[in-house]
């Protein structure tokens, strides 16, 4: 059958096909190194899946299919794998590729392989998995995996199966050779295809150039039952192009960006057929092929079955290459095909003609010269396009209006190039445009891939910046709620917080109150001093003191609050009242001391009783001193009588005791024994004497603190008031018979004299009042009350005398016979009076001086300071008046000054004046002042450096503590008795 | 008189209908930002590398929108140029900073061993091409990478080489046949000749 189509154009090469015609097909021999790439096909590179030093059989998979489009990759021969590397691969660039290197052993074994017994009955996906696991792809040129094509009839409806043995190249015979002595298999592979697709029609295209393989076709294909045509079309190159050999045999054109199956045709070339009969009915994967060996270098051009993987060197030894005669090798037909350099490239499953040319044969190509526009390439193209437009886009780099030429469509066949006068160089200007357009796009998608990626990380960074900023915001939220719910439970709960940090805040909080105190205590005495001498300022000063006041007040409340402890209601012991005390029992003890020396010398009285009076008096002394020194540092004792305190003392002083006796021991039996050690052992002793004694004290003072308190209110006192109280009582009495005898009279004066009497009784219950609270062991009663006291009666009963001689006199000059009574009651009155005088200057003689005789040194001081203010003050306006010259205010500033001045005097001379005085006081016992101030201030430092020397033995348990004790002891005597000597001058 | 008036009504009511069509068109029809920037911006390189003194390739479209030159962008090359320049009709210029050849196009490449860690590159890729962690080793997505450099700048170990881009079989490209040597007829049978003896 032949065709009335045709496609356009189209050249007439010579053939140069007959040389390699003559031959049979021969089988090349094995080479002793096989190099396998691993991209024969178009798509992605097999996977490797041998290693290095792996023994490897004839046909086994060695690189496996990687994604939709790529098949399987076998070893072409059985061997070793020796390398995995890159080679120089048949490309037109002469780059390498990567290559599974095998070693061949020569055996040529196979792996165990099968084909399908029969493939209707198998699944058309399994048949096709098997095609693909068969390494089967497109052998006329570019190489495309046919499984891919196989599934064409999945999504397409493929009416036209073509088959193509057109071979219009020149010089390549591979498939007239194939069809000649396999034509049965391409028939049986045509019908596996056919039954893959089921097309209604299968046309075998070939060219009338090949009368022995038409023939050899004609005889395979009456066997078979397909509708099967072998179309026999003119010899016109390029009628085996995929898309001329489709219209050529249709007369259907293949649009533009299609694929033939979109016409219902697909188009197989038949080395691919022949390769699927081996692989589908005897299990032979793709590891060899026919390949043309021509050339005019070549002694025996022939084709030859060679194993995939060859070098080419081998092939061409084989054809007996001679290598001077060699210029060119090509790989490909003359039209298409590419110029390489080396000889070991291995040839692969697209390699069809290897041409080993001469000189002669393919001279280089001549320069070029201009295009003439003489239009001929355009008469050739098969494509129909307009190779000379294309040509000028192309070097003129305009791209675009290239493409839009279907730059695209060229098949490269050469043709124009072929045809063309001026020896241009046209398929590879258009190569060079198509492959510069290529990588434009790849470019282009790449930035647009870029893009995406830098638009997602910017919104990306956005996002994670607006994320953080509002977690900024929430934990800055969470912090103020937080806050505020901290304050929250601040506000309500202060004292629960107060109270879990007690123990440190005491100090504090006593350092606070007794600070206040102090400050208030100077504020009064500034006032006090103030409101005395009517200097300026004292509104400010009450302020201050009233401020002051309400602060001391505070603090010490809070000082009572943070140490409510044991006994929150316990007494707080008046410091100064203990102080009193104990100086009160102390001059005591130095009178019966005196008095005990005194009966002694004279040896009158009862000197038993004395002493015993004196032992008494020293226990009571200690007591107070104890009791004053307990209240003074820190007041635990003076708060309560503690019985684990009281423990703890007695404890001590039986321990103490023990020390002592044990110490006397040893210093009896060292006396005895006459040692050395003694003298210094009997100090030992006394010091622990000493220690005990304070101990002893110490638990007395505890023990007996209120009972001492009061008993310190003294004897003498309590004898007074109750001499006091039987006076008034006496008065009372004599008062009430007055009244008497007033109201028997009839006198007039009777109502106001019961009156007196009234008085007078309240008097007398008020002073027995005093007796018992004096009397009363629990209380302790200040002096100065009873003073107070003494005075109001003095002044009550002065009133009285008064209203009783005004009753008097009134009586008298009415002739009241009651004058007589009267005139008597007046007179006992007033001596009542006289003797309460006398018993208000006795108190008041035994008591210390009273307030405005004590001159404050301080007060004064500040007196003289705020004088020589006023004074620089004034002295100043004068100047500033001075210098203005203003007369009138000149006068009167220096009046101001002088009577500042005179004010200033006064209060230095005050000043100095008591300082003199006590210098003077101190110097007429020797001391003097300044030194003793010094020494003091040392006494009291070196008790602050022995107490903390005690405290930190004590802290770390340093077991011989006596000796720092003892130092502390004798420290803190010496600085009592500076102390002592100092306040005498200073108080 | 009559004709002259009801001829300028007629031309007024015209005017009027068709300023509200074309007022309503302009308001219903609006075309959010300028087309141009993204055609610009579609032939920048989109390699974000700055040299062009904007933030990234789409400022630097809008900057070009907005009058600004053409040439400055490097990775793009001479090519780049031409497209702006046709694209928005001006004269191509030659690329600033007068680089004429095309730019080479390069990778990243991080040198593992020496990598310390320290995320800095990673913040500086434009793209989200280097992929790491804190104190662990970084490596560079090669797909992905644009090679702008600014990865280079931050590294404190200067691990990072910008090396070229290695063509492979798939992107190897075909060269531009040279231009036809002008040869005269006497000359031609000694250049083969030549060739032939070499």
């Amino acid at each position: 059958m032949s065709t009335q189509f045709s496609f356009h154009g189209g050249v007439h090469p010579p053939e140069n096909k007959h040389r390699t015609t003559g031959l049979s097909v021969q089988t090349a021999p094995i080479p002793a190194e096989l190099v396998v790439p691993l991209s024969q096909h178009i798509g992605a590179p097999s996977e490797i899946v041998v290693a290095i030093g792996d023994k490897v059989l004839k046909g086994q998979v060695i690189a496996e299919a990687a994604g939709r489009i790529s098949v399987n990759v076998h070893a072409p021969s059985s061997g070793t794998v020796v390398a995995i590397e890159k080679r120089a691969v048949p490309h037109i660039s002469g780059m390498q590729a990567p290559c599974i290197i095998i070693e061949t052993d020569g055996e040529d074994r196979w792996i165990e392989h099968q084909g399908l017994a029969d493939y209707h009955t198998l699944p058309k996906q399994e048949l096709i998995d098997f095609v693909r696991h068969h390494g089967i792809s497109g052998m006329g040129g570019a190489g495309f995996p046919t499984d891919v094509k196989l599934h064409l009839g999945d999504d397409h409806i493929v009416n036209t199966l073509v088959i193509n043995a057109m071979e219009c190249e020149p010089y390549i015979t591979a498939d007239d050779m194939l069809l000649r002595e396999h034509s049965d298999k391409v028939i049986k592979g045509i019908e596996v295809i056919a039954h893959l697709l089921q097309p209604s029609h299968v046309m075998i295209g070939i060219e009338d150039n090949k009368p022995q393989a038409i023939r050899a076709l004609e005889l395979a294909a009456k066997e078979t039952k397909l509708n099967l045509d072998i179309v026999v079309v003119p010899t016109v190159y390029p009628s085996g192009g995929e898309k001329q050999l489709i219209k050529l045999l249709t007369g259907i054109e293949v649009p533009t960006g299609h694929i033939p199956a979109d016409v219902g045709i697909v188009c197989q070339n038949v080395g691919t057929t022949a390769a699927i009969y081996d692989a589908v009915f005897d299990g032979i994967p793709l590891i060899s092929r026919i390949v043309t060996l021509a050339g005019e270098a070549l002694a025996q051009p022939h084709n030859m079955r060679a194993l995939i993987g060859t070098p080419l060197e081998v092939l061409l030894e084989a054809a007996e290459i001679n290598q001077n005669a060699l210029y060119r090798l090509v790989i490909g037909g003359p039209m298409m095909g590419f110029t390489v350099e080396s000889q070991s490239i291995p040839m692969i499953k697209t390699t069809n003609c290897i041409i080993a040319a001469s000189y002669e044969e393919m001279p280089p190509a001549p320069p070029a010269n201009p295009c003439i526009r003489c239009g001929i390439c355009e008469q050739v193209c098969p494509a129909e396009l307009l190779p000379q437009q294309l040509h000028w886009f192309a070097k003129g780099k305009e791209f675009d209006k290239a493409k839009q030429h279907n730059l695209f469509d060229c098949i490269e066949c050469g043709a124009c190039s072929y045809v063309c006068p001026s020896n241009i160089p046209l398929v590879q200007y258009y190569r060079f445009a198509k492959s510069e357009i290529r990588n434009e796009e790849a470019e282009q998608r790449k930035a647009d891939h870029a893009r995406i990626r830098f638009e997602a990380r910017q919104a990306r960074l956005e996002q994670e910046k607006a994320d953080k900023e509002a977690r900024r915001k929430q934990r800055a939220a969470d912090a103020a709620k937080a806050q505020a719910v901290k304050k929250d439970k601040a506000a309500t709960s202060p004292d629960s917080d107060k109270a879990k940090s007690g123990e440190p805040d005491l100090k504090a909080l006593k350092t606070a109150a007794a600070v206040s105190r102090t400050k208030l205590k100077k504020a009064q005495k500034a006032l006090q001093n103030a409101q005395d001498k009517e200097l300026d300022g004292q509104d400010k000063l009450k302020a201050t003191v009233a401020e002051l006041e309400v602060k001391a007040e505070a603090a010490q409340q809070a000082f009572d609050q943070a140490q409510n402890a044991p006994a929150p209601a316990a007494p707080v012991l008046d410091i100064k009242q203990l102080k009193t005390n104990a100086a009160v029992a102390r001059t005591k003890l130095k009178q019966a001391e005196k008095a005990l020396d005194k009966a002694e010398t004279s040896g009158e009285g009862d000197i038993e009783a004395l002493r015993v009076k004196l032992s008494e008096q020293q226990a009571k002394t200690v007591a107070a001193q104890a009791a004053y020194d307990n209240a003074e540092s820190g007041g635990v004792a003076a708060n309560s009588v503690s019985n684990e305190k009281l423990e703890g003392l007695k404890a001590d002083m039986e321990a103490a005791l023990g020390k002592v006796n044990k110490a006397q021991k040893a210093l009896d039996t060292a006396i005895e024994g006459n040692s050395p050690a003694v003298e210094k052992m009997k100090a030992g002793v006394e010091k622990l004497q000493a220690k005990y004694d304070t101990l002893k004290a110490e638990y007395e003072s505890t023990q007996n603190l209120a009972p001492t308190a009061a008993v310190a209110v003294s004897s003498e006192q309590v004898a007074d008031l109750k001499a006091d109280m039987d006076g008034m009582a006496a008065k009372v009495e004599k008062a009430q018979k007055a009244l008497d005898v007033a109201v028997e009279s009839g006198s007039p004066a009777a109502e106001k004299m019961k009156a007196g009497v009234e008085k007078l009784q309240a008097k007398y219950e008020a002073a027995k009042d005093e007796y018992e609270k004096a009397i009363s062991p629990l209380n302790s009663v200040p002096l100065s009350i009873d003073l107070e006291g003494l005075k109001a009666d003095i002044e009550a009963l002065s009133g009285k005398v008064q209203k009783a001689q005004t009753a008097l006199a009134a009586a008298q000059s009415s002739g009241s016979p009651a004058a007589e009574k009267m005139k008597a009651g007046v007179e006992k009155l007033q001596s009542k009076l006289d003797d309460l005088h006398q018993e208000y200057a006795q108190a008041g003689g035994q008591l210390p001086e009273p307030e405005p005789e004590v001159i404050d040194p301080k007060a004064l001081k500040q007196q003289v300071s705020i004088m020589r203010t006023k004074l620089k003050k004034a002295q100043q306006a004068l100047e500033t008046a001075n210098e203005q010259g203003d007369a009138e205010d000149l006068s009167e500033l220096n009046a101001e000054v002088e009577r500042l001045t005179s004010l200033h005097d006064e209060a230095k001379a005050a000043f100095d004046a008591y300082e003199k005085t006590q210098v003077d006081k101190a110097a007429a016992e020797g001391i003097d002042l300044k030194q003793l101030k010094i020494d003091a201030a040392m006494a009291r430092a070196a008790v602050t450096k022995a107490e903390r020397a005690a405290k930190k033995a004590r802290e770390e348990k340093v077991e011989d503590l006596s000796g720092i004790e003892q130092q502390l002891v004798v420290a803190q005597q010496e600085a009592e008795h500076l102390n002592q000597t100092l306040s005498r001058f200073t108080d | 008189m009559e004709y002259v008036i009801i001829a300028v009504l007629a031309l007024l009511g015209l005017a009027i209908a068709f300023g509200l069509l074309l007022g309503f068109a302009s308001v219903r029809f609006r075309v959010e930002g300028n087309p141009i920037v993204e055609q610009i911006d579609g032939m920048l390189p989109q390699t974000q590398c700055g040299q062009c003194g904007y933030p990234g390739c789409r400022p630097y479209a809008e900057a070009i929108a907005d009058g600004d030159a053409i040439n400055k962008c490097p990775p793009g090359g001479q090519s780049t140029v031409e497209a702006l320049a046709d694209l928005l009709d001006l004269e191509a210029l030659p690329l600033e900073g007068g680089v004429e050849e095309e730019p080479v196009k390069t990778v990243a490449y991080i040198r593992e061993d020496e990598c310390i860690g320290c995320t800095k590159c990673i913040q500086a890729c434009p793209v989200d091409a280097i992929l790491g962690a804190a104190k662990l080793m970084h490596t560079v997505i090669e797909t992905e990478c644009t090679g702008c450099d600014l990865c280079v700048e931050p590294c404190p170990v200067d691990c990072i080489d910008m090396l070229p881009v290695e063509t492979t079989l798939n992107t190897w490209k075909w060269d531009m046949p040279k231009p036809g040597v002008q040869l005269i007829v006497t000359d031609r049978r000694g250049e083969i000749s030549e060739e032939g003896a070499a």
